[in-house]
């Protein structure tokens, strides 16, 4: 049996070296499955390779072959962090096509779930983000938990009234499918006024640390010109001093009935983007004050009770449809042909735009600093590979 | 920018561009155009911001591929679109306009085949790299299996 031979290798230790790193597919803060190989100069990261593709699950083939009726609740699968947005998107673009009116009650319910799940997401967001930055609060792990528990009482909002906590389908093609049950409306204002306060105290804890102020300050600047171009949306593209809401640019769902601020930042990094998401926060909470406080009477859909397939066929068309989630910009392109399935469905995932930014932005950073921007730039692997 | 100003400027520039009746702005150009004609969106209409491209296969009339981009400053949302023609795959790519085109192609090859001429590093994106065929084309057999699924 021959023994292995071992080799001495002299490094060179004058930095001029490149080293391969992967980064994944399991590393912990990429919050899914998504591998970054890095090349680097000691420490200092100068390429990055992207590789996604784990989690697809061929939403786009799927759709071609489920009815409109059978796809909004797949379509929550998507984005699972924020399922009520895909499941939006998707309705909104059958609606379209089809010229469906939408009764203002579930407009309104519309409205309530999505901001809602903008603010159960934007504290998962915000939990998972600082537990990477790790040293941040001694641990890390306290702000995770604290996050976990306020999400945890709007996921309980969400038990009640469609019965799932997680991935929905309380969308439907003219409407929702179900209304608030008596009391649940007293629960939500209970608990947003408790989470009101206590993001307030997170970000006692958060910016008078600072490691964390350290960590966010000045790291992962992403231009107006490159936040364009690429395509980035939501928080982020607001983090880079575009004032652009499409709730406020292009309105849908009666959104222009409320009043809400859209938050912008200049500075274009990691702490801007935490900035936009903690006054987002109290954005969505005002709004749902709002909607709570004028909710009107009246039917939840103009197409309940559907009992065949012909009922479900749309004429033939095509829309493009958007809302504005957590992560930005979910769009939905839905061709229809006349069927009661759609001829080609195609998704706007705001988290694959968003995360095709990395490769620009992270080279010139330190490894443990691409923690703190993949954080930052709030990925659910979901919508990224669909 | 008004979307009829747009429709009066791209009229004007592109005499081969057919511009779809609606509210939204929908262009079908050439596509030997289709490059030139993104420059001109961006630069001339202000349309900055890259939505996404993607592609839909009409099956005997061939392929179509659509980008969205739009002038978030002016709400002007511009839906491009160009026909490829039966049995052609190829098309130019838009990454030299939009950087945020490279992963929208890359995915669009993967499920379409399409080849974009001028990308820098087209491969597969979303399917493993020993993947063959692609799959949103109506004539990929769903229930056939594939290796190394079975």
């Amino acid at each position: 049996m021959a023994t292995p031979t071992l080799s001495r290798v002299e490094l060179d230790y004058s930095g001029g070296e490149r080293l391969t790193m992967n980064m994944g597919p399991q590393h912990p803060s990429a919050h899914g499955v998504f591998r970054a190989i890095l090349t680097l100069e000691g420490e200092t990261v100068v390429g990055v390779d992207a590789v996604i593709g784990y989690l697809h699950r061929c939403h786009e083939k799927l759709s071609e072959t489920l009815t409109y009726a059978q796809y909004p609740s797949i379509a929550s699968k998507t984005d699972y962090v924020a399922a009520m947005t895909s499941e939006f998107a998707y309705v909104m673009a059958a609606e379209e096509i089809g010229k469906i009116e939408v009764p203002k009650r579930a407009q309104y319910l519309r409205i309530v779930t999505a901001e809602l799940q903008r603010v159960a997401s934007h504290l998962l967001w915000l939990g998972t983000w600082c537990m990477d930055m790790g040293g941040a609060l001694g641990g890390g792990a306290t702000i995770f938990l604290y996050c976990i528990r306020e999400r945890e009482l709007i996921l309980d909002l969400f038990e009640s009234l469609v019965g799932a906590r997680l991935l929905y389908g309380f969308y439907q093609v003219g409407g929702v499918r179900y209304d608030i049950p008596s009391g649940w409306a007293q629960s939500c204002r209970q608990t947003i006024d408790l989470i009101e306060q206590r993001i307030g105290e997170y970000e006692g804890l958060l910016e008078q640390n600072p490691f964390f102020m350290a960590r966010a300050h000045g790291v992962g600047v992403i231009s107006r010109e490159l936040a364009e171009d690429v395509g980035i949306a939501g928080p982020l593209l607001r983090g880079s001093n575009v004032n652009f809401d499409l709730r406020r640019a292009a309105p849908y769902s009666s959104y222009e009935d409320f009043k809400f601020a859209v938050p912008v930042e200049a500075a274009g990094d990691c702490f801007a983007r935490y900035r936009v998401r903690m006054a987002e926060f109290r954005e969505s909470i005002r709004i749902v004050r709002q909607v709570l406080d004028g909710l009107p009477e009246g039917a939840i859909s103009s197409r309940p009770g559907l009992k065949s397939v012909a009922q479900v066929r749309i004429p033939k068309g095509e829309a493009y449809s958007r809302v504005e989630g957590p992560r930005g910009e979910v769009g939905c392109y839905l061709v229809a042909d006349g069927s009661a399935k759609p001829y080609r469905m195609k998704w706007r995932g705001a988290s694959f735009s968003n995360l095709a930014v990395l490769p620009h932005i992270i080279p010139g950073h330190k490894v443990a600093d691409v923690v703190a921007i993949m954080g930052s730039v709030d990925p659910v692997f979901g919508e990224v590979d669909r | 920018m008004t979307r009829d100003q747009a429709a009066t400027l791209i009229a004007e520039h592109f005499a081969g561009a057919q511009v779809q009746a609606g509210a939204a702005l929908a262009v079908t150009v050439p596509v030997e155009q289709w490059q030139s004609f993104a420059r001109f969106v961006k630069d001339t209409l202000g349309c900055h911001f890259f939505s996404f491209s993607s592609a839909v296969d009409w099956k005997e009339q061939g392929l179509e591929v659509i980008a969205r981009v739009d002038n978030l400053d002016d709400g002007l949302g511009v839906l491009m679109k160009t026909r490829l023609g039966p049995g052609v795959s190829e098309c130019p790519s838009l990454v030299p306009v939009y950087r945020g085109a490279n992963w929208m192609e890359r995915e669009c090859y993967d499920m379409f085949g399409i080849r974009f001429d001028g990308h820098p590093d087209l491969r597969r994106i979303l399917l493993g790299d020993d993947w063959q065929g692609h799959p949103l084309l109506k004539s990929y057999a769903v229930d056939t299996p594939y290796p190394p699924y079975r």
